[in-house]
């Protein structure tokens, strides 16, 4: 029985999400909050897992309590239980500071049953990050393996796991003690749509919630914005980048245009022929 | 084992959510289908809401509703290409408690209103789409959903899945809406700043002012375009009968583009960005369209039953008040554990009886007659606002000169018999 956490994040749909001209940040009203897209198939990883091996997938997440829909989506996915932790102490946390939070949170859920696995998302969409995952290894002391784009084998037995780590120019091959933590990358599987039974499950459920006093021994001056020492110093958009041409006319004028155009650039080509 | 419910509402809007609060609230297990991502997210209607149903079903809703401006002024214009021929109805009783209607966005509404029926106990399950109705025996007792194990069992089927109604279509009860049986409205949502927009529309604090437009705004097409004043955006729309938008080879995005573009239109817009486009068929096909709403096992209700007023704009009020007489009957149905064609039929007697079956009977040949001449839209208006022009331009000609030309105007002595004769007609459909 293997007992797996997958830590989650509700994030704005950074796609659609409009930024305030004015001061360069996110105007969270524009834009719907949802899951993590990467955190999707880091509980669908656990709830294959748990398919697989046997066991138990719990949730947990840190943010106010609309989060509930997130973890709502996780049930939906396959997920069995689900923890929010909620306090406005938690408020302004950086990766540092919520990482301990999600720390203490899973020493918490660990209580009534050990945890044998740790899954995150590779990041969030709306910071881009991707350190959550290893505070939180770090913290619980455990070895953390990002850029999991496969599973080979868990043996809760005899306390290992292999998995694929993604490189840039192929994979990796490794082993880990259990227990551990992954962060996954989208390619790991796909998110099927969930069954009627989940959606109805998920439809009723309400997930535990805790506060930081339900965290029990936790250290107040590591908590949210007292505890983050990230400065945001400057948020900017990127530039749009310029340049582009609409051809216009008739279709053989248009042709003609486009291989003018692609004449010019051979250069280009040629330097690709050059490098294979 | 498939999870049996008491009762399956196929749609989270208003007359599905009116039903589902309203059986909730009675301790009924009911369970609330929606396909979109949340209840109101595929909704769409021009964005008066009226008050009295809704309030009927949660006293008071207006304090903790989003709504967005309380209407105080109904202004109705008769447009031609160039001119336009106004008049309003402006009263201080809309801007207090109760008031009257409200402009509101259903994204917003429609979710408020389904949570509301949450907290009575209603199951809301999103994201689901119910292909079709299961039938045993002669009788409807679940539908098929679109998800793996997908199959849901209720001893009542609530339709309220829209004007399309795939389910009650399925079932037999109508076949496809005719083109002159539906109209089609394209609207946008144009973001203002609300200072501008007060000013702009000559409005005190939160209250707001819709504005009808009848004639050139359609092209001379039966419908009607619209202007409303939310919180900090503006409704701009215009429907049309489907038939009409055919027969006249226009495509809808057309004719917003044509109304936005007019002058006496565009000064009220300018400056706007624009948030949203939505598009949507209205059931307008009137009393003689309402297709068979009762089965076994099964109820109609709102759009999917064609209960639309189209001459007063009113559908989410009849949405829901047929939302609630389907609960009060399938309460009844429950207490006697009969929910046969016989004993649910009681729904289409309350419906026809009560306000929403006697207007939709009132009108029953009004959008008909008005399609079929087309004169009303493409001649008369025009003719009016020429002959105000005429009459109030002060060109040197006296009154009497002016009245004779207005009166040669309108063309010979045939021409004005059937004038008349047509406003006789119009007369008839309407009273």
């Amino acid at each position: 029985m293997l007992h797996i956490v997958a830590c989650i994040k509700q994030v704005p749909d950074t796609k659609i999400i409009k930024m305030n001209p004015k001061t360069n940040t996110m105007d969270r009203a524009s834009a719907p909050a949802i899951l993590n897209p990467y955190d999707a198939h880091a509980v669908e990883e656990a709830v294959r897992l748990k398919n697989r091996y046997g066991g138990v997938v719990s949730v947990v997440t840190m943010g106010p309590p609309p989060a509930v829909k997130a973890i709502r989506k996780c049930i939906e996915i396959g997920a069995d239980a689900g923890y929010l932790v909620t306090d406005r102490a938690f408020a302004g946390a950086d990766t540092l500071a919520t990482s301990y939070a999600i720390t203490k949170a899973i020493e918490k859920i660990a209580e009534s049953q050990p945890v044998d696995l740790v899954i995150c998302g590779k990041m969030t969409i709306d910071g881009d990050t991707g350190q959550v995952g290893p505070g939180v290894a770090r913290r619980l002391d455990i070895p953390p393996l990002t850029c999991v784009k496969k599973v080979v084998e868990i043996n809760k037995e005899q306390g290992y796991a292999i998995v694929h780590r993604k490189l840039e120019d192929g994979y990796e091959v490794i082993q880990s003690t259990l227990p551990c933590l992954f962060s996954v990358e989208k390619e790991i599987n796909e998110v099927p749509y969930s069954p009627l039974p989940n959606m109805l499950r998920a439809a009723k459920y309400n997930p535990v919630v805790w506060s930081v006093d339900d965290l029990g021994d936790i250290d107040r001056t590591q908590l949210g914005l007292k505890g983050s020492p990230t400065i945001v110093a400057k948020v900017w958009p990127p530039e749009k980048p310029k340049g582009g041409e609409i051809l216009e006319g008739s279709a053989s004028e248009q042709i003609a245009r486009l291989m003018e155009i692609l004449h010019d650039k051979q250069r280009l080509f040629r330097v690709k022929e050059e490098q294979i | 084992m498939a999870e049996k419910f008491d009762v399956i509402i196929v749609g989270a809007g208003p007359a599905g959510t009116a039903c589902a609060y309203t059986l909730a609230k009675a301790g009924v297990n009911v369970l609330l289908m929606e396909r979109g991502e949340y209840p109101g997210s595929k909704n769409v209607m021009g964005g008066v809401l009226y008050r009295k149903t809704m309030e009927d079903i949660i006293p008071e809703f207006y304090k903790e509703a989003p709504v967005e401006r309380p209407i105080v002024e109904q202004r109705f214009m008769m447009l031609d290409k160039e001119s336009a021929i106004n008049f309003s109805y402006k009263g201080m009783e809309w801007a207090q408690e109760p008031y009257n209607n409200f402009t509101v966005l259903r994204a917003k509404f429609d979710q408020w209103f389904a949570d509301k029926a949450v907290q009575q106990g209603a199951l809301l399950l999103n994201e689901t789409v119910a292909l079709q109705c299961i039938v045993e025996n002669g009788k409807v007792v679940g539908v098929k959903t679109d998800r793996p194990d997908g199959d849901l069992y209720a001893d009542v089927v609530v339709l309220a899945d829209g004007v399309n109604s795939l389910l009650a279509k399925s079932l037999g009860f109508h076949k496809e809406f005719r083109p002159d049986e539906v109209a089609l409205a394209v609207m946008e949502v144009l973001k203002l700043d609300r200072k501008i927009i007060e000013d702009r529309f000559n409005l005190e604090g939160d209250h707001g002012c819709t504005i009808e437009i009848f004639g050139d705004s359609t092209k001379g097409i039966l419908g009607t375009a619209w202007l409303y004043t939310n919180k900090d955006s503006l409704n701009i729309g215009v429907g049309t009968m489907l038939s009409g938008l055919i027969k006249n080879k226009i495509k809808p995005y057309e004719l917003l583009d044509y109304v936005k573009n007019h002058p006496m239109i565009r000064p009220y817009i300018q400056g706007c960005e624009q948030q949203e486009y939505l598009a949507h068929l209205i059931p307008e096909g009137g009393y003689r369209s309402i297709p068979k709403i009762v089965g076994n096992g099964v109820l109609v209700v709102g759009d999917a039953a064609q209960l639309v007023n189209a001459i007063h704009r009113e559908g989410s009020n009849m949405a829901m008040a047929s939302g609630v007489m389907a609960a009060e009957t399938i309460l009844a149905a429950k207490e006697a554990g009969d929910y046969s064609e016989k004993m649910l039929d009681g729904y289409r007697i309350n419906l026809l009886n009560s306000f929403v079956g006697q207007d939709l009977k009132k009108y029953k040949d009004a959008t008909h007659h008005f399609e079929k001449f087309p004169q009303y839209f493409e001649q008369y208006i025009p003719m009016m606002n020429k002959a105000a022009s005429q009459m109030f331009t002060v060109d040197g000609s006296s009154k009497w000169s002016k009245q004779k030309k207005i009166w040669s105007d309108l063309g010979s002595a045939k021409d004005k018999w059937k004038m008349a004769r047509d406003l006789m007609n119009a007369w008839r459909v309407m009273k």
